[in-house]
């Protein structure tokens, strides 16, 4: 079990140093578009709502997971559709180099 | 029956390839030429792990119970998809209030299957100590981040009243509630076998969630809808841990270091220290000692005058507010945009970064009304400038100009960085009256005698302007 932990924290740690680096490059042009796509992908939280609702252990763990499958999943498609609208409205005069 | 697919090897991979794909997702939201890959690499993870997770269930070998329970992920799926969708299609303008609205989502999702997981462990064989440590922490972030994203929510799409509502004691009772759940926290964390305790801890963290944006009014919602977007994140990580799933703990900390930094950065745009952030404070009562000054005169100008003045500029500034956001402006202001640039005029765009209610709102909005992103100019890029801009257009903002920012030590957003659109040869401010703003602070600029103040209806004021511009050409 401890050894588990550790490495828990391990990854938790590279994880936070990794997204701070990440993120403080981000143009604050496109700040609204990164805290919807963050939201979408903070939605992965659905694998653990997916287990509760496959494995069915418990009529509450079957329940509540029914309901956290369709919150999580409102995120995901909602939170990568409204990502795509916005970063599609955005322009240069310039030609793009990709 | 274990196959390979119900392997924790598989699974694992699985994860480790979605986890790489998220990262990639947010590095390529670095700048808008690489950010809808960022999208489809999102994508992809997401589906992976989805996918994977969903098959691995199916190789657990619970054959008799597999068909009902595919049947219910799937319909679970299938509604969450149908509330997705038009969420993903808001309007552009109700953006903060969407997002708002989705951290609640998540962090729902999260504090369930938190609830559950602890309802699981009782009936088992307890709950370790640091298991029970994380699953508190994750249902505690998880419930305040439901109501909180809720109320704030609530106040964005102006169902709840957007002013500040404070008494008496306030910071005493929500810190004090705080406490409480902590310690119920620290209590269960030795004796898990308390259910109505845990029950208690949560509804705690969910009446706090509500007191925490109640006393936050409509200008502090970026750094606020930031903050919640961090305890989502954490709450997120959190809930990795009590599951050891790696996957979760990344996402979860992507997510709030993502929030961290943009609460950080608003804080910094706000000139709160970041305490005051970290501790959701930064609602306190902004008392306006101006709000009750004499008249003093301004000098106002009729669209024709301004369109004259405008047509006469070689280099304009267009300084945006939330202001511009709730008159829905930003049509107007790309038609305005393209009339003056036609007669070569340089018009740029200063955007402060908690101008509107949201990190980026204004460049979000500008952008749908298809002005290019390299006439959007951040703060710090454009402030050495104003000296030498004609004209400085200022639609709908108004503390993110106050130059008593840099001046008044008795003004409550003394500190403050704010855009010097008071240096530039002529203001011009769109504004409905002489009314003090949101926050009720007086606006020493309006009086200045640079400053021309344009009274009415921002839309309809820049839809005359063009009209004067197009017209008379």
């Amino acid at each position: 079990m401890g050894t588990i932990i550790i490495d828990a924290l391990f990854v938790f740690m590279l994880a936070g140093f990794i997204g701070f680096e990440v993120i403080k490059r981000i143009s604050p042009l496109l700040h609204t578009p990164l805290m919807s796509i963050t939201n979408a992908l903070d939605a992965i939280a659905v694998v653990g709502a997916l287990v509760l609702v496959g494995r069915h252990e418990s009529r509450l763990a079957f329940i509540l997971g029914i309901f956290a499958v369709i919150a999580a999943t409102s995120n995901i498609v909602g939170g990568f559709l409204i990502t795509d609208r916005m970063l599609k409205m955005f322009k240069s005069t310039r030609p793009t180099k990709s | 029956m274990t196959t390979i697919l119900g392997s924790q090897a598989f699974i694992g991979f699985i994860y480790l390839v979605a986890s790489a794909l998220f990262i990639l997702a947010l590095k390529w939201m670095i700048a808008p030429p690489t950010a809808r890959r960022g999208i489809l690499a999102g994508e992809i993870g997401m589906a992976l792990a989805i996918g994977g997770t969903i098959l691995q269930l199916g190789g657990e070998g619970r054959l008799e119970h597999i068909a009902i329970n595919y049947t219910w992920i799937f319909i679970a799926l299938g509604i969450g998809a149908a509330i997705g969708v038009p969420l993903g299609l808001v309007q552009m303008t109700a953006v903060p209030q969407r997002t708002a609205l989705s951290h609640a989502f998540g962090a729902f999702c999260v504090t369930l299957v938190g609830t559950a997981e602890y309802f699981l462990g009782i009936q088992g064989n307890g709950i370790p100590v640091f298991k029970m440590t994380v699953l508190c922490c994750e249902v505690i972030l998880g419930g305040l981040t439901v109501t909180g994203s809720l109320m704030a929510a609530g106040k964005l799409q102006e169902v709840l009243p957007q002013r500040p509502i404070t008494y008496k004691g306030q910071n005493v009772v929500n810190l004090g509630m705080l406490a409480v759940a902590v310690g119920i926290a620290a209590y269960l964390v030795h004796n898990p076998m308390a259910p109505h305790l845990f029950l208690i801890m949560v509804g705690i963290a969910v009446v706090f969630g509500v007191m925490l944006v109640i006393p936050i009014g409509g200008a502090d919602m970026p750094t606020v809808i930031s903050l919640l977007n961090s305890y989502a994140g954490l709450s997120a990580a959190a809930m990795g841990f009590v599951l050891n799933n790696k996957l979760l703990i990344i996402a979860g900390a992507l997510d709030g270091s993502s929030g961290f930094i943009l609460s950080v950065i608003m804080s910094k745009a706000m000139n709160r220290s970041f305490t005051n952030v970290l501790f959701g404070a930064f609602g306190q009562v902004q008392t306006s000692a101006a709000a009750a000054q004499e008249q003093r005169p301004v000098k106002s100008a009729s669209p024709e005058e301004a369109a004259g003045i405008l047509a006469a500029a070689s280099r304009v500034v267009v300084v945006p507010g939330y202001g511009m956001a709730v008159a829905q402006a930003q049509h107007k202001v790309r038609e305005l945009y393209d009339a003056l640039s036609k007669r070569g005029i340089d018009v740029e765009f200063a955007i402060h970064p908690v101008a509107g209610r949201m990190p980026g709102h204004m460049n979000v909005l500008l952008a749908e009304a298809d002005v290019p992103y390299d006439h959007l100019k951040e703060m710090d890029d454009i402030n050495g400038d104003f000296p030498q801009v004609d004209v400085s257009l200022v639609i709908g903002a108004n503390d993110v100009t106050n130059p008593a920012a840099k001046t008044d030590k008795a003004s409550p957003i003394y500190g403050m960085p704010v855009l010097d659109v008071e240096k530039s040869h002529t203001v011009m401010v769109i504004k409905r009256s002489m009314n003090p703003g949101f926050a009720g602070i007086d606006n020493p600029l309006y009086y200045m005698d640079q400053t021309l103040m344009l009274f009415g209806d921002a839309k309809a004021f820049v839809s005359n302007i063009v009209k004067e511009l197009t017209g008379g050409h």
